[in-house]
């Protein structure tokens, strides 16, 4: 039984050593580049502010904003989007 | 700059909110709460005023009456002990031994305890000895 | 197996810290192959921790007394169900169960932003090993579960009867799986902060599920408490505001803080100071609760004392006070606020008042949970505080709460308009005031602050239940379908706003339960014999006859020995319900009572009788008065006590269970008078429905999907793009974009 538990728990010190060092190993890991980063921020960003400009036109359909202030509000994170759009542009 | 002005009586309300609740919660929790003590810190108590006693369920000392419990509580650590005249719901794991809390008053020579207050601690899981144990 | 299992944790603590140094070593080095060599520690860690659980459970199922935590916490007479959940019941066997979920839980969040966040994501991970490498250790050097014991023996100590309840098996993985999630947010803000990244929008976007989920289990966690208490403790009540109750409502709290605060930063760059510092205080509360558990430096119900744990865990909860407060001052210039509140009347405005009631709310149950301290550090006396300060304070700050989770979804987000506001409000309002105009009238106005609750609850479920109702309005205006239809493609849609408002009806619920069964529950104690009733409230609770009976595990050994009755609940002249109240005696192996004693003397536990109600919970708990069958144990403790080694265990065995049988026997037949413990409760199922509706919610909220519309959307959208490459649209171009697929002609 003692053997057996050695046995097993030297496979279990290999198995882990073998994982841990794969990557180190072989070292075509998927290198991003800080480029790839903002970008997955950007992307972010701009789902974030999709989000709010859907919440907006949802706030107006059940009726907490006026047409008036829908439209106001709709233009102005709509400009604020555009502005995300153009960083991707500038980044892609 | 008023938007500035805004903001700054803004914060000035949330603070001193904040501060008001936290005058509020000392002084009420210095009035509210009860002394803790042990048994042999009881030797001096003062007759109406009450206290949150602490300490364990002397044997031989349990006698149930018709609505509560009379019983005796020592010290954790020691012999020095006082009645409790009980009155009340006794809860589930309430037995001679277990630490028990109460909030008791002084009447005469007995100590009554208040009614529904005797808490009685759950054998714990996380003690040393191990031998019992309690939900977390 | 024992030592494969200890040798397990000591390879999963050595991973964690070598893990800790591969991530901080790949960030600062910028080497992607050291990160990813710490990512895979946290798998491996995970895969340990799995593989040693697992021997413990194979353990305890398997009754193997060689581990002495086996032996002091299960038996061969403790049923299989509580057999498993036994495994947690030690003190390191819930340390064990902590490691388990912890490197779970890291392993998934790590796993799905593997391809993201690659500047944070090696901080938090070397965070995340950290609170693993801390747990490892006190599993390897301060409290292993791996203890053998030299000499076996033949029987263990069992699982506490008052454990043995259904929930067991689920509140304390519940309650732990909510601590260790919040470690998942508390560990990507150390690491956004550290990075500079707190204003990123992507590490909020992969956490926030996650702080959800937290704030999920550790309510359900806290649920099953409350329920455990009321139908197993034997006092009737669900909260008492002990200090391990608060302990696992204070980081909840926050956290309920936390996910309605971080929409305003998700959207608008706003409040990132708060935002972090409740982060990181909902991390250190979770720690905290999962170390008052264990200290007993605090006089509780739960009386968890004389652990060694005290220092590390002091140790560890002063480092990430310390670090914490540390990293957002050394930060400050990263948490300036990118944008202003546009309004007074918006959502976000709501949301920060929500914000400032919960954490006055934590900051009330804090003071009061460690005034103990406090008083000592202050006066040299210890002094506590009891229920009634903690309502006192409580009370009309979930009032206030109430009332906002009601008025938030009628606002707009930025900046509402106030006429429509008004209009939104108008229904709402006035039936709430319709309706405490009519429970004043039937005299609920005794009671004010419960008054108000009704009020303010019903104001919520009318708002909310109004939010629902245009939304499907929408719908039906867009899509033209049936209404039940279109509730389900509106919320489905909006899994997060329509999620949210659910969960704020359930709390309604809730807290119009709470309010009632507090105000106007009816309980009286109270001692009868057979045939004798009493009245409570309306209810009269007649006991009519005693009952016993003695339980055998599967091996013939005896469990428990039960005393119970059956009551008759009557109103008025209708019988309404039959309960049976027992109460349950467990044998124990002290050696010093005598052998019949042993049964009587040993842990005792209540089943309540109860009849619960959409209207009203009926009640019951009994002591039999053991006193009346004293003499009768006292003679049985001497007769064996006189024979004793004079017969085979064999034979011994079987007298006693002749005397046992004797006595439940007699005691059915002439049963002496016991106390009962009755109350009627109005609406305490209230509670329990409204939980259910928030953890409902909670679950739409948190349902994973985006990933797959995303995708959907993406792949129309080059679609689109060939078709317009291509100088036409294909056929049926609303099916492209609808199942992605490109239609067989459109190269053609």
């Amino acid at each position: 039984m003692d053997v057996l538990a050695f046995l097993v728990i030297v496979a279990v010190i290999v198995a882990i050593a073998t994982v841990l060092s794969a990557p180190l190993r072989n070292r075509k890991v998927d290198a991003r580049d800080a480029r790839g980063d903002r970008l997955d921020e950007l992307e972010a960003r701009k789902q974030a502010k999709y989000g709010e400009i859907r919440d907006a036109e949802m706030d107006f359909k059940t009726g907490k904003l006026s047409q008036a202030d829908h439209t106001l509000l709709d233009r102005q994170l709509r400009a604020e989007a555009m502005e995300i759009l153009r960083a991707i542009d500038r980044e892609g | 700059m008023q938007p500035a002005r805004k903001r700054k009586i803004r914060l000035v309300v949330a603070l001193s909110a904040a501060v008001l609740l936290a005058i509020a919660l000392v002084y009420t929790s210095i009035n509210a709460s009860s002394e803790s003590v042990s048994p042999s810190q009881l030797a001096t108590a003062k007759a109406g005023v009450s206290y949150q006693l602490t300490g364990k369920v002397q044997d031989g000392s349990v006698h149930a009456t018709s609505d509560g419990v009379n019983f005796r509580v020592r010290d954790r650590n020691g012999t020095a002990s006082v009645p409790v005249t009980y009155t009340g719901t006794v809860p589930d794991p309430f037995k001679v031994g277990r630490e028990v809390i109460v909030t008791v008053r002084k009447e005469g020579s007995t100590f009554v305890g208040e009614r529904d207050s005797l808490v009685t601690k759950c054998p714990s899981k996380f003690t040393e000895d191990a031998t019992q144990n309690q939900k977390s | 197996m024992a030592i494969v299992g200890r040798a397990l944790l000591i390879l999963a603590l050595v991973v964690a810290v070598y893990g800790i140094f591969a991530s901080i070593f790949g960030a600062r080095r910028n080497r992607p192959d050291w990160v990813v060599s710490g990512r895979r520690a946290v798998y491996t860690v995970a895969a340990l921790a799995t593989a040693a659980f697992a021997i413990l459970e194979v353990a305890f199922l398997t009754s193997d007394f060689s581990y002495a935590t086996v032996a002091s916490h299960s038996s061969t007479t403790t049923p299989l169900f509580y057999r498993a959940a036994a495994a947690w019941s030690s003190q390191e066997g819930s340390l064990m169960l902590w490691l388990w979920l912890l490197s779970m839980w890291s392993s998934l969040v790590l796993f799905l932003t593997r391809k993201q966040l690659r500047i944070v994501a090696p901080y938090a991970t070397a965070v995340l090993l950290g609170f693993a490498a801390f747990f490892g250790s006190l599993l390897v050097f301060f409290n292993t579960p791996f203890g053998v014991l030299s000499q076996p023996p033949a029987e263990g100590v069992g699982l506490n009867p008052l454990l043995r309840h259904p929930s067991m098996m689920i509140h304390p993985p519940m309650l732990y799986s909510g601590y260790t999630l919040f470690a998942v947010p508390f560990a990507f803000a150390i690491g956004a902060l550290i990075t500079r990244q707190v204003g990123a929008a992507d590490w909020i976007r992969s956490t926030r599920r996650f702080a959800l989920g937290a704030w999920f289990f550790l309510g359900i966690g806290i649920l099953l408490g409350a329920r455990w208490s009321y139908t197993e403790l034997g006092w009737g009540g669900y909260w008492a505001w002990d200090p391990v109750e608060n302990a696992s409502l204070l980081p909840w709290l926050t956290g309920t803080a936390f996910i309605h605060s971080i929409m305003i930063q998700e959207k608008r760059g706003m409040l990132k100071i708060w935002n972090v510092s409740l982060v990181l205080a909902t991390g250190i509360l979770a720690i905290l609760g999962t170390f008052l558990v264990r200290s007993g430096i605090l006089d509780s119900i739960h009386a968890f004392g004389g652990s060694t744990l005290g220092v590390p865990f002091v140790t560890l909860i002063a480092v990430m006070i310390a670090g914490s407060i540390g990293l957002v001052v050394w930060r400050r210039e990263a948490l300036r606020s990118e944008n202003r509140l546009d309004s007074l009347l918006s959502r976000e405005a709501v949301f920060l008042a929500n914000n400032l009631v919960l954490v006055a709310m934590a900051f009330v149950v804090f003071w009061g949970t460690f005034w103990p301290l406090i008083a000592e550090a202050l006066t040299g006396d210890r002094r506590s505080l009891a229920a009634p300060w903690f309502d006192r304070y409580t009370v009309p700050l979930a009032l206030v709460l109430v009332l906002l989770s009601g008025i938030g979804p009628v606002i707009a987000w930025r900046k509402a308009t106030a006429s429509n506001a008004r209009r939104n409000f108008l229904a709402p309002a006035a039936l709430a005031i319709v309706l405490g105009l009519g429970l004043a009238a039937a005299g609920v106005a005794s009671r004010p602050l419960a008054l108000i609750m009704f009020v303010v609850g019903a104001f919520v479920i009318v708002s909310v239940g109004q939010e629902f109702w245009r939304g499907i309005a929408v719908r039906r205006a867009l899509t033209g379908e049936w209404p039940p239809a279109a509730l389900v493609s509106l919320v489905a849609r909006n899994r997060r706003r329509y999620g949210g408002y659910l969960v704020h009806v359930g709390m309604a619920l809730l807290f119009i339960g709470v309010a009632a069964s507090t105000a106007f529950n009816d309980r009286h104690e109270v001692s009868l014999s057979a045939g004798q009733s009493a009245k409570v409230g309306d209810y009269s609770f007649k006991y009519l006859r005693a009952t016993s009976s003695i339980s055998k595990s599967k091996d013939g050994s005896l469990e428990k020995i039960t005393l119970g009755s059956v009551m008759s609940v009557s109103r008025g002249r209708k019988v309404v319900a039959t309960l049976r109240p027992t109460r349950g005696y467990y044998p124990t192996d002290d050696p010093t009572l005598g052998p019949v004693s042993r049964y009587f003397d040993g842990n005792a536990t209540s089943e309540v009788g109860l009849k619960a109600g959409l209207r009203r919970d009926l009640w019951a708990a009994m002591t039999p008065d053991l006193d009346a069958l004293q003499p009768q144990i006292d003679r049985g403790d001497q007769v064996f006590g006189a024979t004793a080694g004079k017969l085979t265990p064999m034979v011994e065995a079987q007298l006693l269970g002749v005397a046992l049988r004797g006595l439940a026997a007699g005691y059915l037949k002439n049963p002496p008078p016991a106390t009962f413990l009755l109350i009627t409760s109005p609406l305490v199922t209230w509670i329990w429905l409204g939980a259910i509706v928030v953890f409902l919610g909670g679950l739409i909220a948190m349902w994973p999907g985006d990933r797959d519309a995303v995708r959907r959307r993406v792949k129309a959208r080059y679609a689109a793009r060939v078709a317009q490459d291509l100088g036409r649209v294909p056929r049926g171009a609303q099916t492209v974009a609808a199942t992605g697929s490109v239609a067989p002609d459109a190269g053609s």
